[in-house]
Formats: C-alpha cells, sequence, structure tokens
C-alpha cells in the first residue's frame, strides 16, 4: 500500500465526515458533540466546544437562522433538533474560559477594520488572536450593528453590551462614533483593510470607482480588486447572523494569508456550508417529538435541555462495523484502521503490533456489502497479507497450521485424481474439498454413487483447493498449488467441476480463468430420486448461507431448491444472502485470533433461537462444536438420524486427517482396485489419549501423527528421559520448524500419552546470533 | 512434570540413553536469529536438554511472538 492508495482508502471511509448539520453550518459547529455533552449533563463541556468554533455564542444563541435544521436527520422523526435553544442552554448553564487562545508573539503588521457588525467583530477577534494589531471603527456608540435592531425580547440590549466588551479585553483598539469617509481614508498606515459596513450606497459606490464593484467580490477570498482591502458581510448575503460571523472568519483567514504572503486560494474547499458524505442508517428509529423551551425567549431549563439533546441521532455511518465482530472488537473503523495498516507496514526496526489485527479478518467481504461507498475492507487486509509475505514480515506461526493441513491434503495421502475407470478423459470431475472429506468422508462415495447415476463420465479429484494458501496472503502458493490442479484438470481433458464449496468455486475461477463449474446443489436438484428422500422432520431451519456463496446467488437458490425439494421447512436468518455472516472460519482468522473467532461464532448462532441448516461443513461443524444443532444439506439426503446428525461433534484435526485418508483409500480402491494406501511406519505405534487429552491436543494444535512421530524417534533413537520417582518418560521430536514434546508411560505395547506440548525455539546452538 | 530443581544437584530425571542424572545447566535457545542462554535439566554426557511445557508455552511462546513480530 503507498501513500496515494492509503489516501484513496481513507477518503473512501465515510466515517469521519461531519454530520449534515456541522457541515451546513457557516461555522462548522460541532453539534453533534455539543449534543452528547448536554446529555451527559455537562454543560460546561457544551460551552467550551460553541466556543471552539463561535466568538460569540449568546448572540448567535438568539439569532442564528440555523440552516442545520433544514438537514438534521431528525426532521422527519419528530422534528430536526433545535440547536439554537440548546447553544442558548450552553450559555445559561455553562461556564468556562473562553477556549480560544492568544497568540502571544505579536506581529507587526496593522490591520483596520471598518464597521463593527458581527462580520467586523469576528474578524477582528480572530485577527487579534493569530497576532495582529486590530484598529475596529464603527461610527456608533457600540459595536453590533444591525443586532442593535433586533427586539429586545430576542436579544436584550445586555447581551450585545456583553458580548461586544469582549473585544476591548482581548486588545482590539475599538474607535467608536468614528465614521470613515472611505475617499478620504489613509490606507497607507494599513496593512490591509477590511469593509465590513453592511450594505452602504457609499461603500459601493467607492468599490465601483475603485475596483470592480460589490459583484465582483471574491466569494471564496473576500479580495475586492483593490490591494490590500477585503470586504464582508451583509453586502455579499441577505441578512444572516451566521452568515456574518462567517464572512468574519473567513476574511480573516485571507487578510492572514494575504500578510503571511501565501496562496489565498489553497485547500479552503472545506469553508463555509457544505454537502456532507456522510451516510446514516436512520431504520428502526422511533419519532421523538421536539422538546419546546416552557418560554420561548428565556429558553429550556436544564432537563428540558438533556432531553432535547437526548433526541440527536449522533449521526455517523459504521455501518460496517455494526454488522462485523472483527472491526468493532478493535473499536475503530475502516479510515483509522487503514492507517494503522499502512504504519504497520512502514516499520522496520519495532514490534509490528498490528500482525494479529491484520490477521483476525475472515475475508467474508460483508463490510464491502453494507458500505454506502463500498469499501471492501476485506481486500484491504487480503492484499496487506500478500505484501507481508512478499516483503517476509508476515509471523511464520501465523497461518502455518493452516498450511500444513493444506499440504497434507495435496500430498499423496489425501490427493488422488482419477476417471471413470477404463477412460482417460471425464466430462464431469466431483472435487468435493478437503473439508467436506474431512469432516464427512462418508458422503463422498454417495455422492459419487448417485452422480454416477446422472452423468456417465464422472472422474474425481480429492485435494485442497488452495484458499488457505490465498487467505494466508501466500500467492506463490496458491499459484503452485493452482498449476498442480489445472494440470490434472487438462489431462482429464478439461471436464466441468462439480463443486460441494463455494471457496474451492472461488479458488477454481481465479486457478482456472472462465472454467466451468457447477455446484452440487444443482446437480442434486436434477436428481428424481431426491423427492423420494423424506426425513422424519417436521422441524423449521434458519437458513444459514456460507460466507464465500455471498456473490453467488445461483448457488443460494439451488439450495434452496434442494431443501424444498425435501419438503424441508425453512425461513430466512435476518443476515442471509448477500448479507450472510462468517461462521469464523474464513481467512484462517481462527488461526491468529481463536478468540474473536469464538465471539464471531457466538454472533452468529445467537440470532435465532431455532436449528440451523447450512450448505458448508466448515459453518456447520463449527456452529455444532459450540452447542448449535446444525445440519448440513447432505444430512438431510444421506443422513438417518438428523436431530443426532445435527448435535454430533465435529471431528478434532487429527481426525480430519485420517478421514481424508480414508476416502481416498475407499476411493482408491473402487476406482483402481488397489489401494491400501501409504501406511507411514509411525501411522503403527498405539497410542491411548483420553478425551481430556484430545482436547488439549486439539487447543495446542497437535495432531496425533505428531505425537506418533516422537515415539517412534524414541523407539528408532532410544533417546527420552526418565523420572525415577514417577516413572514418567517425556521426548521430542522436530519433524519440521516445531519441537514437540511428550510425557507418558507405556503399558505393553501401548503408550499412555500424559502431556504433550510444543516450541518452535530451538535448543542448543549458539547464543552468540 | 514437576519443575527443575535449581543448583547443579543430580535431579529425579534421568538420560534413558545415557544412563545420566540430568542437572540444571545454562543452555542456548534461538529463535529467528535471536538466541538467549537459559537454565534447563540437561544430560552432562549427550547434553541434550529437557524443555518443561511451563517453559514452552510460557516464556518461550511469548519470546517466539515478540521475535515473530519484530
Amino acid at each position: 500500500m503507498d501513500q496515494s492508495r492509503l489516501h484513496e482508502l481513507e477518503e473512501q471511509c465515510i466515517q469521519d465526515c461531519d454530520p449534515p448539520c456541522t457541515a451546513h453550518c457557516p461555522m462548522h459547529v460541532d453539534i453533534r458533540q455539543i449534543c452528547k455533552e448536554i446529555t451527559a449533563g455537562n454543560f460546561n463541556n457544551a460551552l467550551t466546544t460553541l466556543q471552539k468554533s463561535i466568538p460569540f455564542p449568546e448572540i448567535i444563541a438568539r439569532t442564528c437562522d440555523q440552516p442545520c435544521q433544514l438537514v438534521c436527520n431528525r426532521q422527519t422523526l419528530g422534528g430536526a433538533v433545535r440547536v439554537a435553544d440548546l447553544e442558548l442552554a450552553c450559555c445559561q448553564f455553562g461556564k468556562t474560559e473562553n477556549p480560544q487562545p492568544l497568540m502571544k508573539a505579536r506581529k507587526k503588521a496593522l490591520i483596520a477594520v471598518i464597521g463593527a457588525g458581527l462580520c467586523g467583530m469576528t474578524a477582528a477577534w480572530v485577527l487579534t488572536r493569530k497576532g495582529y494589531t486590530v484598529v475596529l471603527f464603527d461610527r456608533e456608540e457600540h459595536p453590533g450593528g444591525q443586532l442593535w435592531r433586533l427586539s429586545d425580547s430576542q436579544l436584550p440590549k445586555d447581551i450585545i453590551l456583553r458580548e461586544s466588551a469582549k473585544l476591548e479585553q482581548t486588545g482590539i483598539d475599538l474607535r467608536n462614533n468614528t465614521e470613515i469617509e472611505l475617499n478620504a481614508f489613509d490606507r497607507s498606515q494599513y496593512d490591509a483593510v477590511l469593509i465590513a459596513t453592511g450594505v452602504e450606497e457609499a461603500v459601493s459606490k467607492w468599490l465601483e470607482e475603485n475596483g470592480k464593484g460589490v459583484s465582483a467580490i471574491d466569494t471564496l477570498t473576500f479580495e475586492t480588486g483593490i490591494t490590500g482591502v477585503f470586504c464582508g458581510g451583509s453586502i455579499l448575503h441577505p441578512p444572516s447572523t451566521v452568515l456574518s460571523m462567517a464572512d468574519g472568519k473567513r476574511t480573516a483567514i485571507s487578510i492572514d494569508r494575504y500578510l503571511q504572503k501565501v496562496s489565498l486560494t489553497a485547500s479552503r474547499s472545506s469553508e463555509g456550508a457544505q454537502e456532507t458524505r456522510l451516510y446514516t442508517n436512520l431504520e428502526g428509529i422511533q419519532p421523538v417529538s421536539a422538546v419546546m423551551p416552557t418560554t420561548i425567549f428565556n429558553g429550556y431549563t436544564p432537563d428540558e435541555a438533556i432531553a432535547e439533546a437526548r433526541r440527536c441521532l449522533l449521526c455517523d455511518c459504521m455501518e460496517c462495523v455494526k454488522v462485523c465482530t472483527y472491526l468493532s472488537e478493535y473499536g475503530a473503523y475502516p479510515r483509522k484502521y487503514v492507517r494503522d495498516i499502512y504504519n504497520n507496514l512502514s516499520i522496520i526496526m519495532h514490534q509490528r503490533r498490528g500482525n494479529k489485527f491484520i490477521n483476525s479478518c475472515t475475508l467474508c467481504g460483508l463490510c464491502g456489502e453494507v458500505c454506502p461507498t463500498d469499501l471492501n475492507f476485506a481486500e484491504v487486509i487480503e492484499q496487506t497479507r500478500k505484501t507481508m509475505v512478499e516483503t517476509k514480515k508476515m509471523p511464520i506461526s501465523a497461518h502455518d497450521f493452516a498450511l500444513r493441513d493444506m499440504a497434507f491434503s495435496n500430498s499423496p495421502r489425501f490427493a488422488f485424481t482419477y476417471p471413470v475407470p477404463g477412460e482417460e478423459k471425464c466430462d464431469y470431475l466431483l472435487f468435493p474439498g478437503c473439508q467436506l472429506a474431512a469432516s464427512n468422508p462418508e458422503y463422498i462415495s454417495l455422492i459419487y454413487d448417485d452422480l454416477r447415476k446422472q452423468v456417465e463420465n464422472l472422474g474425481i479429484m480429492l485435494r485442497c483447493c488452495g484458499s488457505p494458501a490465498q487467505w494466508s496472503g501466500e500467492e506463490a502458493l496458491f499459484m503452485e498449488s493452482g498449476t498442480a490442479i489445472r494440470s490434472e484438470w487438462e489431462s482429464l481433458g478439461n471436464p466441468k467441476f462439480i463443486l460441494a464449496c463455494s471457496s474451492c468455486n472461488k479458488a477454481l475461477q481465479q486457478i482456472i480463468p472462465g472454467v466451468e463449474t457447477i455446484s452440487l446443489w444443482e446437480f442434486l436438484l436434477k436428481n428424481e430420486q431426491l423427492a423420494s428422500v423424506r426425513q422424519k422432520t417436521t422441524q423449521e431451519y434458519k437458513i444459514h448461507d456460507p460466507c464465500t456463496s455471498r456473490y453467488e446467488p445461483e448457488w443460494q437458490n439451488f439450495a434452496r431448491g434442494v431443501i424444498e425439494r425435501l419438503g424441508i421447512n425453512y425461513s430466512e436468518l435476518r443476515m442471509s444472502r448477500s448479507l450472510t455472516e462468517c461462521c469464523g472460519y474464513g481467512g484462517v482468522a481462527w488461526l491468529a485470533n481463536p478468540d474473536l473467532a469464538h465471539k464471531t461464532i457466538q454472533r452468529r448462532i445467537n440470532e435465532d433461537e431455532s436449528d440451523y441448516l447450512t450448505y458448508c461443513v466448515m459453518c456447520r461443524d463449527l456452529f455444532a462444536a459450540e452447542g448449535k444443532p446444525t445440519l448440513h444439506l447432505l444430512d438431510l439426503i444421506y443422513g438417518r438420524d438428523v436431530a443426532a446428525l445435527a448435535k454430533r461433534k465435529p471431528p478434532d484435526y487429527s481426525q480430519r486427517h485420517e478421514n481424508r485418508i480414508r476416502i481416498k483409500q475407499r476411493m482408491e480402491k473402487r476406482l483402481l482396485g488397489k489401494g491400501d494406501g501409504i501406511m507411514e511406519t509411525y501411522e503403527k505405534i498405539k497410542l491411548q489419549l483420553s478425551s481430556g487429552m484430545r482436547d488439549i491436543l486439539e487447543a495446542r494444535l497437535i495432531l496425533v501423527e505428531d505425537i506418533q512421530k516422537v515415539i517412534e524417534h524414541v523407539e528408532t533413537s532410544g533417546e527420552y528421559f526418565i523420572n525415577k520417582s514417577n516413572g514418567h518418560s517425556i521426548a521430542s521430536y522436530k519433524p519440521n520448524l516445531i519441537t514437540y514434546w511428550v510425557e507418558f508411560t507405556k503399558q505393553e505395547d501401548t503408550y499412555i500419552v500424559l502431556d504433550a506440548y510444543s516450541h518452535r525455539m530451538v535448543v542448543g546452538g549458539d547464543t552468540s546470533l | 512434570m514437576t519443575a527443575p530443581e535449581s543448583g547443579n544437584a543430580p535431579t529425579e530425571w534421568i538420560c534413558g540413553k545415557c544412563g545420566e542424572p540430568l542437572r540444571l545447566s545454562r543452555v542456548n535457545v534461538s529463535y529467528l536469529g535471536s538466541g538467549y542462554p537459559v537454565d534447563l535439566l540437561m544430560c552432562t554426557k549427550c547434553k541434550r536438554a529437557l524443555v518443561p511445557p511451563e517453559m514452552a508455552l510460557g516464556k518461550m511462546l511469548e519470546v517466539e511472538r515478540l521475535l515473530e513480530d519484530k
């Protein structure tokens, strides 16, 4: 990920965009934060937030024309939030120092501001804070301009006096009762001049004579065309206190830039009222009527203000975070996450703390489906993992276990490709996938038989599709495994694949672009005998679509078709089809973050009380392992006691290997008439494992065969240690990068396993490495 | 499995191959190019050392993870 890609991704996530109220406010008041503070009863903090953008909050609270109201998402749900009333409550119940700091270093430039209405007041205030010396001319006795025309009930005169008194307190040289005749005014004394007199015929005329007139005033920079002279305020727009205040702030920015001799136009597109890209889902939000102040001009009581602030929807997006256990687990959202990932990739010397985060995504892609701007975070993660592998920054142990499992499936222990006996080519090729073989090997020969009745020329290919390599970012390994699949497929005459797993489908489509694949469910739906299969169940199941079927609506339809043909009652989960959730197995996330995988499964299985029905064997096994009765579609076709099948405990990792070995041997025997398979010498070692010990092995990712190899090593080398007080032996063996240890005793020819553990550190050797 | 006894005294563990009692000795362990000395029970004759489960699943795992994230 380079920096421009990072910025692109950051830009795509809209979570940090302003809510509509703030975006449309010419002063960009953080209304959402104010509502949050008031809801919590923190009027002081609320006032501080208001003062960050508004220099004269008491005036604005009583006079703002509230453009925010027109865009408030509450508008149709009880009425827009009454922001000005809330601002008034901030002023009345909050106490705080003004948070806008005064720059201590004074600048040399001297600025004249002509007219002390809200625009002139604000410009003078902002420029003084930036360190300039400002002379503020006004022909009236007191600053405030048009504000003095407002009724006393709307804006009491003492408030104008109190707020404008801040000007002199802040060091502004206020020259009241001073009428400026522009033609006679000596501009040379000043480094810049702001004209903020409001609508004045004399001013318009002077601008025309010396510049290009009012209509030529630049609406971005407020330049008049006369060097060093700027003009803003109600001469440019219909009367609006908030617009005049915004003009004051923006003219001050222009004057500052002019005096600093930097661009007056660069990076100013966010000033003034804006549209926002922020999306907020309003589904399920109940209307609540606006709280009316008991007395209109005296405003809310604190309780009324709190009740009104609570109506604020605190607009944000978080669509992906809401539906994803992983994205919510880390407490932020994609805009922040992509920055974390970028930083993690850039670390050279220090600890890369983001590795676990990067390896915890299931790559299911639901985030991309719900994102209003189609940001698919899974794709970012997938690419990041590839980069980490390429740059050798991927932790070795992150995916090692899954990759060794894949290597096993592609070894002669399981890998087996064969056409119909007597033929060299086939039209169709059953590719059941490694996990179906691991969980339900018996179904594979039954499927094979059924399919043979439908298509005469059917071959079979047992192996792994390569998905684990792809999920791990091991692109080279994925391509290598893909090349092997492709060459066998070509030697069979490019048959059409029949697939039971949508992950395999995705992988094969990448390995052999345009290859014809057919889902097993489509085939089974054509099987006329299917309707005669009748399970004695009237139960209603919820269908769970595997996440890899997300982009395969046809797979989803065919699976439902089979369920209907079988006469099974089913209904949809709230999140189904393209919005389905991952079972926690995807992306090898369960290896990097087993706790999170557990939470992911819990979230899904607790969505509904009914038993689930799915057509992915890993989804079934993982749900069932956590106590959710779940059936695989094949259980309904080939199983007998479906109630028991739904609750069956899935095989452990060792049994999964054994099951694959067994189905390979069975198919080899059927098709080739031979095959006791390959028996490794260590497989003859007899072990006794309690069920508790099997659970320990499972949690520590140790296979029975790893233990058998240790014992075989003991038998051949005589290397072990013995404890003379309890008679236990302990021995180790290092078949690969991992050293396995087994504590055991022996009874006749059986080894009783008492403990097993492993490590990657190498014992012995040179410490000076 | 009990923790190794301290000191250089013979322990209740015996090397099955050499018949020697194991003694607590300083042994080097390394991973991904970084090495550290640790105290393990070792056969003084064949120099093979016993890694107890507490160390494999505790300190060693922790260091492995730290080094992998470097």
